[in-house]
C-alpha cells in the first residue's frame, strides 16, 4: 500500500446554501488506514463536508466531485454510502430511544428471513460487535436508559456492523467525559490497526494532535491548510492560526482579579435523586464564593457538579434538598428558580439548546422573555425598551447575527451561548453560575465568553464556572472545587492547580 | 459469547416487577371485569354477553389496531369515523348491486386503502400536519357520505351481510356435551400451538446460547394464557360459537402483533416514531413509513366500515361518529405514548375491551350515556397518568 493511496478523494466541492457559501471549491483527501482530522471554527464548513461525502446532500446538491475507493460516488442518501462501506458517526446521537441496543444496530439493516426479521440472529451477532466497541450491558438494554458516552459506542457498533471502510466521527468527544474521550481515542487506534480509516471532526486540539496522521484545517470553507504530522511536527499555535487566521496569543483572556469578602456562602448541602429517593446525588457540600472571583467546579461526569448548582438554584433538581445558603453574610432558601432570581442569583444551564434558548424565536426575545416585567409597564411591553435592551447586550457580548430579529437556531453555537448569558446578565445578578458556557464553541468565541465572565467580576459580581475543561479551570478561575461522586474532595488555588492535581484530587483522595 | 445456556437468577416478583408495565393493563382489564361482575351479579360474564362485548366493539378494535400504528408513529387520525362511516356506505351500495359479500369486502378494503393513500401524502410527502390533514379528512368524507347516502339510511338487499358481525363460526349437529364443538376443538389447538410455540421458543434460545428465564415462569405464563383461552371460548361455546367477529378480529390482530414485532416496517414504524431524524440518518426511507402507515389506517377503517354496516344491518349516515374518539383513547389506555415511539397492538386491543367492558357493564347496570363519558374519561386519565409515572420511573423519558 503505497502512503498516496487516497482511499478518499474530494475534489472542487462547492455548497451553497441560502445566502452562504458553505463550502468553497474545497479539496480534501484522506489516506487508507489513516486517522484524519478535520479541524476549523463553527460554522467553517466541516459538517457541511462530511454531509456533501456521505449523501446526506444527494448528488446533484452540490458543486465537485466524490471519489471514495477511486469510484465517483453517485449517493442519493446515506443508506447508499453505508452499503458503500462509509459510516458516519452524528454529533447529535442518532439511536432511537425506546428501542433495545441491538435493534438500533441493525436498524435499516434488519437481518430478515423472508422478510421476516430474524431477532435471534441479531442478538446473536450483536454480541461480537458490542465487545469489539468496549460496551458489556446486555444488548436487551433500552438505550435511552444508558449514558451518552455508552449510546455513542452503539452507533459506532452500528457503524462497524456494516463493514465500514471509513468511519466519519463527527465531533465525538463533545459530550463525553474525560475518561469516555480517552478510550474513544483508543477505540479509534484500535481501529486503525484493524485498517479501518477514520475521519474526525473535533475541536479539542490535544486530541487531535493525540490521534491524527493527518490534520485537514476549513476556514470560511475554504480548505486553508493541511499537514500530514508523520512527516512534520504540528504545534497548537499553529493549528489555532490556521483556524482563526490570526494568532491567539493566548486562547485565555488576562485577569486581574479584585476579591473582597465572601458573598455568598452553601453549607452542608445535599440532594437525593428526583426518582430514587434514596439516591444521595450530592453529599454534604460546603463551599464560599467571594466578591469579584471567578470559582470552578471540576470533576468527572455525574461527579454531581450540575445537581449541586441546579438544587441551590431554588431546588431546580432533586428530592429533599437540606443544607444552608448564606447570601450577603445572611441566611436565606431559594423556594424556586424565580426567588433565586430575584434575590441576585442567575443560572445559566449546560443544555443550552433543550433548557437555555427557544430556537424558534428570535434573538431579541430570547434576550428579553425572563426579564419582561422589568420591561413593560403595567403587564403591556415596553417594545421600544425591549429592542434597547436586546440591542445593548448584542453590542457589548458582541453577537454576530444580520439582525435581533434573526432565530436563535440559525445561530453559531457560541452565539447561542452569548444569547443565554445575555438574558441571564439582563436580570443583572450578583451572583452568577454558569454550567459548561463554552461546551460545543469553537476557540474564538471560548475567547470572547471568558471575557464577558472577566468583565463581570470586574464589575463587582461573583461567578461559579462548572467546567469539564480542565485547561479552562485553571486558567479562567481564582479557584478551583473539586467533586467526585456527590462530594467535594477539595479546594485548590490557580496557583496550585494542575490538570494532574485536580484528576488525582477527585479520583484518588 | 459462551456455549452454555445461563439461567437467570430472577425471583417471581422480581420477573414480574420487569414486565409490570406490560402487565398492568391485563390486570386492569381483569379487574374492571371483577367489579362488574359483582355489581351486576355475573351478568356481564354470561356466555350470550361476552359473545356481546366482542361483537359491539370489533369495529372500534380493528380501528384501535390501526390507530396505535399512527400514534407510535407520532400522527394522530381524526378522520376515521368519517372514513368508517363512507367505506360503510360504499360497501352497503356496491353489496345492492349484487355482487358477492368476499368481493364487497375486498372492494371495501380498497377504498380504504385509496382513502388512506389520498391522507397519506399529504401528510408524508406534502407534510401538512396529520392532525390537520385529518381534520380535513373528518369533515371531508362525513360530507360525502351525506351526499351519495342522501342522508337516509341505505338499507341491505338481503341477511348475508349481516352474518359478517352478528353470524358465528359452527358446523351444524357438532356438539360436545352442551358445547359447540368447534369452539372446544380451536380452544385445544389454540392451546397446543401455544405449548409447541413456547417449547420451539426455548429450544432455538439455547441453541443460540441465549440467557433464559427459569422454565417455571414459562410454564406460568403458559398456564395463564391457556386458562384465559378456556375460559373466552367456553363462553363462545356455550352459546353460538365463535363469533364470526371474533376471528376477523384475531385475524387482524395476529397480523399486526407479527408485522410490529417481525417485520422491517413495523420495527420501522418504531424507529420513525421514536426519533425521526435518527431513522433518517440510519438510512430509512421515513417519508414511505409515514404513508404506509396511513394507508394501513385507511385499510382497517374500511373493513371497520363493512363490520359496523354488518352490525347495524345498514349503512348509516351518520355511522362512525366519535369512533375516532374511542379508537385513540383504547391506544392510550392500552400504553402507547402521546409523543410517539411507544405502544402495541396487543395494548390497544387491551384498552379498547377495557373500554367496552365499561360500556357494557354500566349499560347492564342501565347507566346512562351521562355516566358512562364520565367513568371512561376517568380511566383514560388514570391510566394514562399511571403510564407516563411508571415510565418516568422506568426511565423511558
Amino acid at each position: 500500500m503505497g502512503s498516496n493511496d487516497y482511499i478518499l478523494e474530494v475534489n472542487n466541492i462547492t455548497k451553497d446554501f441560502p445566502g452562504v457559501r458553505a463550502l468553497d471549491n474545497v479539496d480534501f483527501k484522506v489516506r487508507r488506514g489513516e486517522i484524519h482530522c478535520l479541524v476549523g471554527e463553527n460554522g467553517a464548513g466541516k459538517s457541511t463536508l462530511v454531509n456533501v461525502i456521505s449523501g446526506v446532500f444527494p448528488r446533484g446538491d452540490y458543486e465537485g466531485v466524490v471519489v471514495f475507493k477511486g469510484k465517483e460516488t453517485h449517493y442519493r442518501s446515506t443508506k447508499d454510502s453505508e452499503s458503500d462501506g462509509l459510516s458516519i458517526i452524528h454529533q447529535e446521537l442518532t439511536l432511537s430511544p425506546y428501542l433495545s441496543i441491538y435493534e438500533n444496530i441493525f436498524l435499516g439493516n434488519m437481518k430478515t428471513r423472508f422478510g421476516v426479521i430474524d431477532w435471534d440472529a441479531c442478538l446473536r451477532d450483536s454480541y461480537p460487535l458490542l465487545k469489539r466497541v468496549g460496551l458489556s450491558e446486555p444488548p436487551q438494554t433500552i438505550v435511552s436508559k444508558m449514558s451518552v458516552g455508552k449510546q455513542q459506542l452503539v452507533e459506532i457498533a452500528r457503524a462497524i456492523s456494516r463493514n465500514a471502510e471509513l468511519l466519519i466521527f463527527d465531533e465525538p468527544t463533545s459530550s463525553l467525559n474525560d475518561e469516555e474521550s480517552e478510550n474513544l481515542l483508543k477505540l479509534l487506534l484500535e481501529f486503525k490497526r484493524e485498517g479501518i480509516t477514520c475521519i474526525m471532526i473535533s475541536h479539542k486540539l490535544d486530541e487531535v494532535l493525540a490521534v491524527a496522521d493527518s490534520i485537514t484545517i476549513l476556514r470560511d470553507g475554504l480548505s486553508v491548510a493541511s499537514y500530514d504530522t508523520r512527516a512534520e511536527e504540528v504545534s497548537k499555535q499553529q493549528i489555532i492560526k490556521a483556524m482563526v487566521g490570526r494568532e491567539l496569543k493566548n486562547l485565555f483572556p488576562e485577569k486581574d482579579p479584585k476579591i473582597g469578602e465572601v458573598v455568598f456562602e452553601v453549607k452542608n448541602w445535599s440532594v437525593n435523586h428526583p426518582d430514587y429517593h434514596d439516591m444521595k446525588i450530592v453529599d454534604n457540600a460546603s463551599f464560599f464564593l467571594k466578591r469579584g472571583e471567578i470559582v470552578s467546579f471540576c470533576g468527572p461526569m455525574g461527579a454531581g457538579r450540575t445537581e449541586l448548582m441546579m438544587s441551590i438554584f431554588g431546588n431546580s433538581y432533586g428530592y429533599g434538598a437540606t443544607g444552608e445558603i448564606y447570601l450577603h453574610n445572611e441566611k436565606v432558601t431559594f423556594k424556586s428558580p424565580k426567588d433565586a432570581i430575584e434575590k441576585g442569583v442567575g443560572y445559566v444551564s449546560e443544555d443550552r439548546k433543550s433548557l437555555g434558548l427557544i430556537l424558534i424565536q428570535d434573538v431579541k426575545t430570547n434576550i428579553t422573555n425572563s426579564s419582561l416585567p422589568k420591561l413593560s409597564k403595567r403587564g403591556v411591553l415596553d417594545k421600544e425598551k425591549i429592542r434597547e435592551s436586546a440591542e445593548f447586550y448584542k453590542e457589548s457580548l458582541q453577537i454576530k447575527t444580520p439582525s435581533l430579529e434573526q432565530l436563535a437556531r440559525n445561530l453559531s453555537g457560541g452565539n447561542q451561548q452569548k444569547v443565554v448569558l445575555s438574558r441571564a446578565l439582563l436580570a443583572d445578578p450578583d451572583i452568577f453560575i454558569v454550567d459548561e458556557p463554552t461546551r460545543g464553541i469553537d476557540v474564538g468565541a471560548k475567547f470572547e465568553i471568558y471575557s464577558i465572565l472577566n468583565e463581570m467580576v470586574k464589575q463587582g459580581k461573583s461567578v461559579i464556572v462548572v467546567s469539564s475543561e480542565l485547561t479552562e479551570a485553571i486558567s479562567m478561575s481564582d479557584r478551583i472545587y473539586v467533586m467526585n461522586e456527590g462530594k467535594i474532595k477539595g479546594v485548590l488555588n490557580r496557583d496550585e492547580a494542575t490538570q494532574e492535581g485536580i484528576m488525582h484530587m477527585a479520583l484518588v483522595d | 459469547m459462551t456455549d452454555k445456556v445461563q439461567i437467570e437468577q430472577i425471583s417471581f416478583w422480581g420477573l414480574a416487577k420487569q414486565n409490570m408495565r406490560k402487565l398492568s393493563m391485563f390486570i386492569m382489564l381483569g379487574l374492571i371485569l371483577a367489579v362488574f361482575a359483582i355489581l351486576t351479579k355475573g351478568v356481564n360474564l354470561t356466555p350470550r354477553n361476552i359473545t356481546n362485548i366482542f361483537i359491539q366493539n370489533s369495529y372500534i378494535l380493528i380501528l384501535a389496531v390501526g390507530m396505535v400504528l399512527v400514534i407510535i408513529i407520532g400522527n394522530i387520525d381524526l378522520s376515521v369515523g368519517s372514513v368508517v362511516a363512507f367505506s360503510g356506505a360504499i360497501s352497503a351500495m356496491i353489496y345492492n348491486k349484487g355482487i358477492g359479500l368476499i368481493p364487497t369486502l375486498l372492494l371495501s378494503l380498497v377504498i380504504g386503502a385509496l382513502i388512506g393513500s389520498f391522507q397519506a401524502v399529504l401528510i408524508a410527502y406534502l407534510r401538512i400536519p396529520a392532525f390537520i390533514t385529518t381534520l380535513g379528512g373528518m369533515l371531508l368524507f362525513r360530507g360525502l357520505t351525506y351526499i351519495i347516502t342522501n342522508v337516509s339510511p341505505i338499507s341491505l338487499r338481503d341477511d348475508g351481510f349481516k352474518q359478517i358481525a352478528s353470524g358465528s363460526l359452527n358446523i351444524k349437529g357438532f356438539t360436545i356435551g352442551n358445547y359447540d364443538g368447534l369452539s372446544i376443538v380451536v380452544m385445544a389447538v389454540a392451546i397446543i400451538a401455544l405449548v409447541v410455540y413456547n417449547y420451539f421458543q426455548r429450544r432455538r434460545k439455547i441453541r443460540n446460547g441465549f440467557s433464559l428465564i427459569p422454565l417455571r415462569y414459562t410454564i406460568l405464563k403458559i398456564g395463564a394464557l391457556s386458562a384465559l383461552i378456556i375460559l373466552v371460548f367456553l363462553r363462545f361455546a356455550a352459546y353460538r360459537g365463535i363469533p364470526t367477529v371474533g376471528l376477523v378480529l384475531f385475524i387482524v390482530t395476529a397480523i399486526f402483533v407479527f408485522i410490529t414485532n417481525n417485520t422491517v416496517i413495523g420495527r420501522y414504524i418504531y424507529a420513525v416514531g421514536g426519533n425521526a431524524k435518527s431513522a433518517k440518518l440510519s438510512g430509512i426511507n421515513s417519508e414511505q413509513v409515514v404513508f404506509i402507515t396511513h394507508v394501513i389506517m385507511g385499510v382497517l377503517c374500511g373493513l371497520s366500515g363493512v363490520v359496523f354496516t354488518a352490525y347495524m344491518n345498514s349503512a348509516l349516515p351518520q355511522a362512525g361518529n366519535q369512533f375516532e374518539m374511542d379508537a385513540i383513547a383504547s391506544c392510550y389506555i392500552g400504553g402507547a405514548a402521546a409523543s410517539g415511539g411507544i405502544g402495541t397492538t396487543i395494548g390497544a386491543i387491551t384498552g379498547g375491551l377495557v373500554m367496552g367492558v365499561i360500556n357494557n357493564g354500566m349499560s347492564l347496570m342501565n347507566i346512562g350515556a351521562d355516566w358512562q363519558y364520565v367513568v371512561k374519561a376517568s380511566i383514560l386519565l388514570l391510566a394514562v397518568f399511571y403510564d407516563i409515572w411508571s415510565r418516568r420511573k422506568s426511565g423511558l423519558g
